[in-house]
């Protein structure tokens, strides 16, 4: 089957959605394919408490305010441009979302803004009870149902960009229902496939990220930036067994309720690693990174929580308050057996999101003419660390610009389509083979365990060593031909595409990782300790004949004269 | 602890089979994970629909479990026996995937002939 459109959009979260629509108000016909169903997969859905924007609703604040606790975040790595379009364009998307009635939690008469660790104010808007990210995909899922130049297509998985010279013309797909090819040509392509936690054991995201927009970029001819930098969330839900919520639900609730982090020996010790770090702001919290660090030592030390995390406790917090300030969300833990009042629960660091991804220019194109990214998929805006409450924003913000530059390239563009762009997907895909011996789902989770082992968040060279060298056997493993089940909704060809991008991408962060012999933000490195200013450049990688090539470039930051001219 | 998974497994064109999977688990998990266990120990051909995993944030994993229509994210595993089948409303596309997209959300647009 062939289809034909101005702008393909690759993946249907918070990002993909408002591309589409940015791009179909521009004047462009749009597909907007997802491996899932339609604004269901992905991160957006799941995410459950705080959107960062410089409202100005809860006290006086300005988008530099904004930007300014971004940039310290990301320990010096930021790509400021990206940085700055995130802070500056989000009130505007916040308020469209807003009269698009995503229901932003409100106080006297206006948006409520909570404070989140890292911001120097109350900045971050959220719905109510835990409702943010399904709220906002729904919303941005009504507005895309209602323009008819927007064609959705779930069940249909991205296998490759395809390529006229050099310029991105479209892509090579498989329709996961019947698993036949089906070939689509754009005059451009966004991609907005998320991030890559889906590499490790414990992870808050969904089954769909795992890495594929970067895989796509790198074969396209595009480059990934800041690969070695993955954020843990340091109180991901650990025991006892919850269903029913997102495992980074705890976060909320100590927004709004305080909450204690003890260890085994029922103590608390967030102070000290506070203290430790020089960053004791009073406020006892601590950021991501440093709050990872802090549970994971308690561990090493013999010092944990049975299962192997810290303990949260709520049972300071009288149970009227609980119940007003969430609502139904107690019931479902009441249905898990969990009683805040009572009992602590267990927590330690989960795969969260990731910094790293497609390397783009202020138009969210990146250097392969006519692909563009946005989104999570979008590398450089976080730099080392991202600051709360800045994924979704960046999602909207990334989404909007990149659809709107996708539909003016579009517009002048020739459609370049030719069947010779599809012909290496589609010759890969004919070259399915059914195989007893090869469990592409198994190796899914030894991957899984070699990245949660070796190249968690903090890393030696030794154990880096061991993971490119696990990595390299699973990659001989797979080999260069798929392996299919040929059933109806094939999950076996399935897991082996989603491998093959697996461990290009596991391998780019392995790589970086190993090189940068420092530690900054998410990349902590025992065998190097401490930051090393001479490490101050961001690491690019390119898919070159001979596989990933690495470089180290200087951070992207405004001149001095655009920065007055801005002032 | 172990459970047994009776399920309907095939595509529409198939005559409708039924398999037996042994599947050790630990109080509190899911039919899920169970599901999942059996793609990465046993047959990794089994096929169901879920994204968000555990979250019950992207309602794919409806089916029928027991009997009653329900979410493989949050069924508990049990002792003895479960069956499991597919929604019986929905075309069905093979294992324990139906068609649940809104028709304009299809590569193909027209509906597929139910079999249940």
């Amino acid at each position: 089957m062939h289809l034909e459109t101005d702008v393909l959009v690759i993946g249907s979260g918070g990002a993909g959605m408002y591309a589409a629509l940015e791009a179909a108000k521009a004047g462009s016909s749009v597909i907007l394919a997802d491996r899932s169903l339609v604004g269901r997969g992905g991160a957006t859905v799941m995410a459950m408490m705080t959107v960062a924007v410089a409202l100005g609703a809860q006290c006086p604040d300005h988008w530099e305010n904004h930007l300014a606790d971004t940039l310290a975040a990301g320990y010096g790595l930021c790509d400021e441009h990206l940085s700055a379009i995130l802070c500056e364009d989000a009130p505007t998307r916040i308020l469209e979302m807003d009269a698009w009635k995503v229901g932003w939690a409100r106080e006297d008469g206006h948006i409520k803004q909570a404070h989140a660790p890292g911001h120097d104010r109350p900045r971050c808007v959220y719905v109510d009870f835990l409702r943010t990210g399904p709220a906002v995909s729904k919303t941005l899922r009504t507005q895309v149902i209602g323009v008819p130049e927007i064609r959705r297509i779930g069940d249909l998985m991205i296998v490759d960009i395809a390529l006229a010279d050099g310029v991105a013309c479209g892509a090579t797909a498989l329709d996961l229902q019947t698993g036949n090819p089906v070939t689509i040509s754009a005059k451009a392509v966004v991609i907005a496939t998320g991030g890559l936690t889906r590499m490790y054991r414990r992870n808050s995201a969904s089954l769909n990220m795992g890495g594929d927009g970067y895989a796509l970029a790198l074969r396209a001819g595009a480059q990934l930036v800041d690969m070695e930098f993955v954020q843990f969330f340091p109180i991901g839900h650990l025991a006892p067994r919850l269903v029913g919520l997102d495992p980074i639900m705890w976060d909320p609730f100590r927004y709004k309720l305080g909450g204690t982090l003890l260890n085994g020996n029922m103590e608390e010790f967030e102070q000290r690693y506070a203290t430790d770090a020089g960053r004791n702001d009073g406020k006892y919290i601590l950021t991501r990174d440093l709050a990872t660090y802090a549970i994971t030592k308690e561990v090493e030390a013999g010092r944990g929580s049975p299962a192997g995390g810290a303990y949260l406790s709520f049972r300071h917090v009288p149970e009227a308050d609980l119940r007003r300030a969430f609502g139904p969300v107690i019931d479902t833990l009441a249905a898990n057996g969990i009683d805040l009042a009572q009992r602590p629960i267990e927590v330690s660091p989960i795969a969260h999101y990731h910094m790293g991804g497609v390397c783009v220019d202020t138009q969210f194109e990146t250097r392969v003419p006519n692909l563009f990214a946005c989104g999570e998929a979008v590398g450089g805006a976080n730099g080392a660390n991202r600051l709360s409450g800045n994924g979704i924003t960046e999602c909207l913000v990334f989404g909007a610009r990149a659809g709107l530059n996708a539909a003016q390239v579009a517009r002048r563009a020739p459609q370049l389509w030719k069947p010779a762009a599809a012909a290496p997907a589609l010759d890969l895909l004919a070259r399915r083979r059914q195989s007893r011996d090869l469990n592409p789902a198994a190796l899914v989770t030894t991957l899984q365990d070699i990245m949660t082992d070796k190249v968690g968040p903090f890393r030696t060279a030794e154990k880096l060593d061991a993971a490119l060298a696990a990595i390299d056997d699973l990659t001989v493993a797979i080999g260069d031909a798929p392996v299919a089940g040929n059933t109806s909704f094939d999950t076996v060809l399935i897991d082996w595409l989603d491998l093959r991008n697996m461990l290009l991408v596991a391998r780019s962060v392995v790589l970086a990782a190993r090189l940068r012999t420092e530690s900054r933000g998410a990349h902590q490195r025992e065998d190097f300790p401490g930051l090393d200013p001479a490490w101050l450049f961001n690491q690019v990688l390119t898919l070159g004949d001979s596989g990933l090539e690495l470089a180290k470039v200087p951070v992207a930051r405004p001149t001095k004269a655009a920065a007055e001219a801005r002032a | 602890m172990k459970t047994t998974l009776i399920i309907r497994r095939g595509s529409a064109q198939e005559a409708a089979s039924h398999a037996r999977f042994d599947v050790p688990f630990a109080p509190g998990q899911t039919l899920l994970d169970g599901l999942r266990w059996i793609r990465s120990h046993i047959d990794p051909t089994l096929s169901f629909r879920y994204s968000c995993i555990n979250a019950n944030a992207c309602k794919e994993c409806m089916m029928v479990i027991d009997g009653s229509v329900d979410y493989a994210c949050t069924t508990r595993l049990h002792e003895g026996e479960m069956s499991v089948s597919p929604l019986p409303n929905k075309a069905l596309i093979g294992d324990l995937v139906t068609e649940i997209a809104p028709p304009d959300e299809r590569l193909v647009q027209r509906s597929r002939k139910s079999k249940t």
